[in-house]
């Protein structure tokens, strides 16, 4: 027992005790205000570094890529590309160490902005149809995503949240399908006509309608609405089961609802990760382009 | 007349009984289900069966190796040559045994026919629910034993081998008509029963697992309904109470609240309601309204208990004898809740039966390897004795309860000045010195000044009964040889030797009364107090100090925690949070005002109360420690003060602290040493932390991030807190769980997959598993797709690689162990990319400034 005990200590190295004594008294910040903005100041000072160096240094013939202060500016632009394309390989090797991907995330988003400077000093302000300006805007396009991507992650997460109530998305899903068993018996004593609506709204799939209408929130098509409205309207032999299969229908809404949320806020915190990597492949493949044709063509 | 009757056949009663038959001896196996060993019986189907302790030998003429249920209750009952058609019978060869089976017998008395044997009488003490005692005399008599039946049948035998293990009988129904034969009180396939009205009685676990299985399938047109006697779910798991409403809702079954039966006749029942009697169709009814232990009957045979304590067992001598003559315990009943054990002793108890007591006990090797390395040439008896003798709470124990102890304890030896152990490692085993002497770094800057304890005494009892770490490093002052007593056993110790638990506590109590006080302390200043004080269990929410009230009592914490709060605006609001270790109550003591507020248990726990005039007098005797005192309570009155100025200006903040810190509380991180807290303002839902833990942890999440409950934004996952006193260690058979260097309580690879930790904790946090094959690298993944990618795979992808491997691994308990031994701490902290997640301690986190600051 207690050479299992040392065993264990053995592997766990010095410092886990301190570590954990830090950890336990943290408390929660986050990625933007982390260590107090460090990778703000850091961002800030790389830029003004660029813009100064720029202003000052004369560059021959004019500023652009091939001076030497313009490959200096490529070469860490460059550097930056591919660290911050690290950040999804990090994302999912958890190796052991003292990292936390809330610091990567931190750095990740301010040097990601500060490339918007370096870049763009990069390039000397000359824009052409080729695969150099394709490369650049590339570069942009990813950073514009990135910017939706942290308004998203900075505004989203109370809705998401409070939608939520507590539940579970499998328990919003099993809540949904216990009322589904309540309308189908309350269903029972219903008309043809009253009863066809409650089986359409039963029958459809609680995911259906695009990715427009996950997005937005707004099913047009959605047959519950539809029998609520339709039994309104169709007027019945059995009011008193028509009252409960309405008020079934209506509980049924509102699970639709909650989950209908949730899965709208998750495409909003999710969707522009869909343009955000796939740009950065294309954005990797167009600087090895970039990188090669400048030395071939030297 | 048999010469033997051997009572329950799970595996120590099958052992003792092919034993018997092997030698051939007069026996006779009693069994009261209809097939061999109930408890493995009603094992899951297909359920792997492990056979632990891996070093303890097998010595039994029944076989017994880890294989699935089916096989094992094949094998057993091919050798005791029993038909059962619902076991599978096993092929192949096995040697069997003319042994002597009885079904259906069911034993509710044994009584001795002999003499009465002068002075042997046994007292029961019984306790009412009131809290009053009556104490029952029994006479005991000799041998030969009337075995009586609950059919009537009577038998004989000289001896008797109790090993009807611990299960006991369920309650009975006590109504009218409750002895008719549709009333029964086990359900073992609800599919089996079509068309009828069926009465569960009981919402407990179990009740409401039977009602929801009968009315599962509207196929098998079953009215079910369920009776509850009050409106709550007190004894039920919280994801069966929600399920059964949702049925309840659904119109699947009736939950009758308030409701309990008065009469059962063939084909109606009677119920008393809120609303008056009511009578109802009922076919069938199924009582579950829990189990009684069989200390009852047990103790009616004239078998004493070690002691009141519920966790207490039978007093045994070193042949399983118990205090009534000729009557042996062995099994789980004695303690011993291990297959492997339950047959060993079963082989056992028939040599010594047979004549045979110079026989060791197969445990012989394991503690003898304890002793192997220690200077002095002992052999296996000597060190036990020395180790009772030397060690005064071990004075109590008999030969065989130390053999049993020192399965869960370690001896070791120490060169003068070794480290025994740190400051601030966590630990909960309490060591005795057996010889030679220690020395406690008292002070943590100047480690020359120490305090000595010697031979005889204890140590590390703060940790054993507060569950908190070390409180300062201790060495050895010369060659020492100490006994480390693992918590578990420490606490079977207590409850076996009740004068071994009264000197741990006074123990106690006077070196946390030196610790606390500290500055040049000696015991002779505390005796009065530690003479004085009183211990005292507080439940949860209990309080012990009344805000307005004018006692002058002191109380420090001995374990759990408390909060404290005040009526403010005619509000409670919650001033702090108390962990253990700290004391309270002495502003009323020190300046003879009314409690200016109120302190009530977080959690059960305990206190030790020490009378305010004593704690006085110790302050007038040591003006340093009155200056300490002072400045303690001028602490706490800023914080209180600072609390109250807020209420005034910032009235919704400390609502807001107030709430947060009771929720908190309510969710169990009163007992927490390090608890997962997610702030949903930053959680972005991507269950990255979720993933990290599968990846770092054999590809199983420990933790589910979306259940669990939330206030204020502030959500607790389902994960481990790391309790102070884990109620998940309670009942582990092979004692599995422990607290590892890192203060993790984690699973060991022993565990044998009982699932009584995943009922035990109360948070849900525990999973069963099995552990999956290896997925391919992340590189692999990224650049081809194989594999399923980061984070647990699914369920059908872990079912499709391990049958690809071969045979599927056995499920296991598995829960977070705090990413022990891994370098940067907890994954899914690490693995959060927005800093929504954080794994904190209550003491540090319950504060003002961290549960209302603001996160953007
Ligand atoms: C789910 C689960 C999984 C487990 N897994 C393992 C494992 O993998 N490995 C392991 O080593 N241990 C395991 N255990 C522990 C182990 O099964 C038990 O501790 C062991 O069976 C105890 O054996 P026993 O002979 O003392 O009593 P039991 O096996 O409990 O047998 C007692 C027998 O006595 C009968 N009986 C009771 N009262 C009377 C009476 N008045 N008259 C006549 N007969 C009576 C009962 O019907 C029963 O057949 C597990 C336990 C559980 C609950
Ligand atoms: C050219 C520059 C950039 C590159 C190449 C880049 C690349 C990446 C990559 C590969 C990921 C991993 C996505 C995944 O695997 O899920 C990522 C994530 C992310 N990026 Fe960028 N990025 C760039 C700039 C930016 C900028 C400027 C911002 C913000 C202003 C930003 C914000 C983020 C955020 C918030 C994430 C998500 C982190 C997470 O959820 O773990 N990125 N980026
Ligand atoms: S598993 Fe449960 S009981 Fe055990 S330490 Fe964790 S939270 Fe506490
Ligand atoms: S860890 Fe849990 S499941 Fe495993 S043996 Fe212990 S109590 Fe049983």
């Amino acid at each position: 027992m207690a050479s299992a005990a040392k065993q264990r200590r053995a592997q766990a190295g010095p410092g886990r005790f301190s570590q954990d004594e830090r950890r336990r008294d943290s408390d929660h910040v986050s990625f933007l205000k982390h260590r107090r903005f460090r990778w703000l100041w850091i961002a800030l000072g790389l830029s003004a570094a660029a813009i100064i160096g720029y202003a000052l240094i004369d560059q021959e013939p004019r500023p652009n890529g091939g001076s030497w202060y313009g490959y200096t500016l490529g070469t860490i632009g460059l550097a930056l590309i591919v660290w911050l394309s690290l950040l999804g390989v990090r994302k999912r090797r958890i190796t052991p160490g003292a990292w936390s991907l809330k610091a990567w995330t931190s750095a990740h988003v301010y040097l990601g902005l500060a490339l918007i400077v370096i870049g763009t000093l990069h390039t000397g302000f000359q824009i052409g149809w080729n695969v150099h300006t394709l490369a650049y805007v590339l570069m942009l396009l990813v950073i514009a995503s990135g910017i939706y991507g942290v308004i998203a992650y900075a505004t989203l997460p109370p809705a998401l949240s409070a939608n939520r109530r507590e539940m579970t998305r499998a328990q919003m899903l099993e809540a949904l399908g216990a009322i589904d068993r309540q309308l189908e018996a309350a269903a029972q004593p219903l008309g043809r006509a009253e009863a066809d609506l409650v089986i359409a709204a039963l029958g459809q799939d609680p995911f259906a309608g695009g990715p427009l209408a996950r997005l937005t929130g707004r099913y047009p098509f959605c047959a519950t609405a539809r029998a609520l409205k339709g039994l309104d309207q169709v007027g019945s032999a059995d009011p008193g089961a028509a009252e409960r299969v309405r008020a079934l229908l209506e509980k049924r809404r509102e699970q639709l609802a909650q989950i209908r949320g949730a899965l709208r806020i998750r495409a909003l915190l999710e969707i522009w990760l869909f343009v955000h990597v796939p740009l950065t492949i294309a954005l990797l493949a167009a600087l090895t382009a970039h990188v090669i044709s400048v030395f071939y063509y030297w | 007349m048999y010469k033997v009757a051997i009572i329950g056949s799970g595996p120590a009663g099958i052992s003792a009984a092919a034993h018997a038959a092997a030698l051939g001896m007069s026996h006779v196996l009693l069994e009261k289900t209809d097939h061999l060993s109930d408890t493995i019986f009603k094992y899951q189907k297909g359920k792997h069966v492990m056979a632990t302790p891996a070093n303890l030998v097998l010595r039994s003429d029944i076989a017994f190796e880890a294989g699935k249920r089916e096989t094992i209750l094949g094998i057993w009952n091919r050798q005791l040559r029993v038909e059962n058609p619902l076991v599978p019978r096993h092929e192949g060869p096995v040697s069997d045994f003319p042994v002597n089976v009885k079904f259906h017998a069911e034993v509710k008395a044994i009584r001795g026919t002999g003499d009465p044997i002068p002075g042997s009488v046994q007292q029961i003490v019984t306790r009412a629910r009131d809290g009053s005692r009556s104490v029952k005399e029994i006479q005991r008599h000799a041998p030969p034993y009337a075995i009586e039946l609950t059919n009537g049948e009577v038998v004989m035998a000289e001896n008797v081998i109790l090993a009807i293990g611990t299960q006991g009988n369920p309650n009975r129904l006590r109504c009218p008509g409750a002895d008719l034969p549709h009333v029964q009180y086990q359900l073992d396939d609800p599919t089996e029963y079509v068309d009828e009205h069926i009465i569960v009685i009981g919402t407990g676990d179990a009740g409401i697992e039977n009602a929801r299985g009968l009315a599962e399938d509207p196929a098998q047109r079953n009215t079910v309904s369920i009776l509850n006697r009050g409106t709550e779910f007190p004894t039920a798991k919280d994801a069966n109470v929600k399920a059964l409403l949702a049925d309840h809702e659904a119109g699947k079954l009736t939950i009758r609240f308030e409701s309990e039966t008065k009469a059962i006749e063939p084909g109606w029942i009677t119920l008393a309601t809120r609303d008056g009697e009511v009578r109802i169709r009922c076919d069938r009814v199924i009582a579950r309204i829990g189990s009684a232990p069989p200390r009852a009957f047990v103790e009616e045979c004239g078998i004493e208990f070690t002691s009141e304590d519920r966790g207490a067992f039978p007093k045994l001598s070193p042949v399983f004898e118990s205090t009534a003559p000729g009557i042996f315990v062995i099994g789980a009943l004695a303690g011993y809740p291990l297959i492997k054990h339950c047959m060993n002793q079963g082989y056992d108890v028939i040599e010594f039966i047979n004549g045979n007591t110079a026989l060791k006990p197969a445990d012989e090797p394991i503690i003898a390897a304890k002793f192997a390395g220690l200077p002095g040439k002992r052999s296996t008896e000597e060190w036990l004795e020395f180790l009772r003798a030397n060690v005064s709470i071990l004075n109590g124990m008999n030969p065989l309860q130390m053999r049993e102890f020192m399965l869960d304890s370690e001896v070791r030896f120490f060169r003068a000045g070794e480290v025994i152990f740190e400051r601030n490692a966590p630990g909960s085993s309490l060591f005795g010195i057996a010889s030679g002497s220690v020395a406690v770094e008292v002070n943590p800057a100047d480690p020359s000044i120490t305090v000595p304890i010697g031979t005889g005494s204890i140590f590390g009892e703060v940790g054993l009964i507060s569950g908190r770490r070390r409180g300062a490093t201790i060495r050895a002052a010369e060659d020492t040889i100490v006994v480390e007593i693992s918590r578990l056993a420490a606490l079977k110790l207590q409850s076996q030797v009740p004068a071994a638990k009264k000197t741990i506590e006074q123990i106690s109590i006077e070196r946390q009364l030196l610790q606390m006080f500290g500055s040049g302390l000696t015991p002779e200043d505390v005796a009065p107090l530690v003479a004085a004080a009183r211990v005292e269990e507080k439940r949860a929410g209990e309080v012990v100090i009344a805000e307005g009230a004018e006692d002058k009592d002191v109380f420090i914490i001995r374990r759990g925690s408390m909060i404290v709060e005040k009526q403010i605006g005619g509000r409670p609001v919650f001033l702090s949070y108390l962990p253990a270790g700290s004391y309270f109550g002495e502003m009323a003591a020190i300046d003879g005002s009314a409690r200016t507020a109120t302190v009530k248990a977080a959690i059960k726990s305990e206190v030790i109360r020490l009378p305010g005039e004593g704690f006085l007098a110790l302050l007038d005797k040591r003006p340093a420690l009155r200056e300490r005192a002072l400045k303690d309570m001028a602490a706490r009155r800023a914080t209180n003060a600072f609390i109250e100025s807020r209420k005034d200006s910032f009235s919704s903040a400390v609502d807001l602290y107030s709430e947060t810190a009771q929720f908190l509380v309510d969710n169990g991180i009163g007992e927490a040493t390090d608890v997962l807290l997610i702030n949903e303002t930053l959680c972005i839902g991507c269950d990255n932390c979720e993933r990290a833990c599968a990846d770092s942890h054999d590809g199983l999440s420990r933790l589910d991030r979306e259940a669990g409950r939330t206030y204020a934004h502030l959500h607790v996952p389902t994960s481990c807190r790391h309790c102070e006193h884990p109620h998940c260690m309670a009942d582990c058979p092979p004692n599995a769980i422990k607290r590892g260097p890192d203060g993790e309580v984690f699973i060991d690879e022993t565990c044998i997959g009982c699932g009584n930790c995943q009922r035990n904790c109360p948070y849900g946090v525990i999973r069963m598993d099995a552990k999956p094959p290896k997925k391919p690298s992340l590189l692999q993944w990224m650049l081809f797709g194989k594999g399923p990618g980061p984070g647990e795979a699914p369920y059908a992808w872990r079912k499709k690689a391990a049958e690809k491997e071969g045979a599927q691994k056995a499920k296991q308990a598995i829960k977070c162990d705090m990413c022990s031994g891994i370098d940067g701490g907890p994954a899914c902290v690490r693995a959060c990319p927005t800093g929504a997640a954080i794994r904190v301690s209550p003491d540090k986190f319950l504060t003002f400034t961290k549960l209302t600051e603001d996160v953007e």
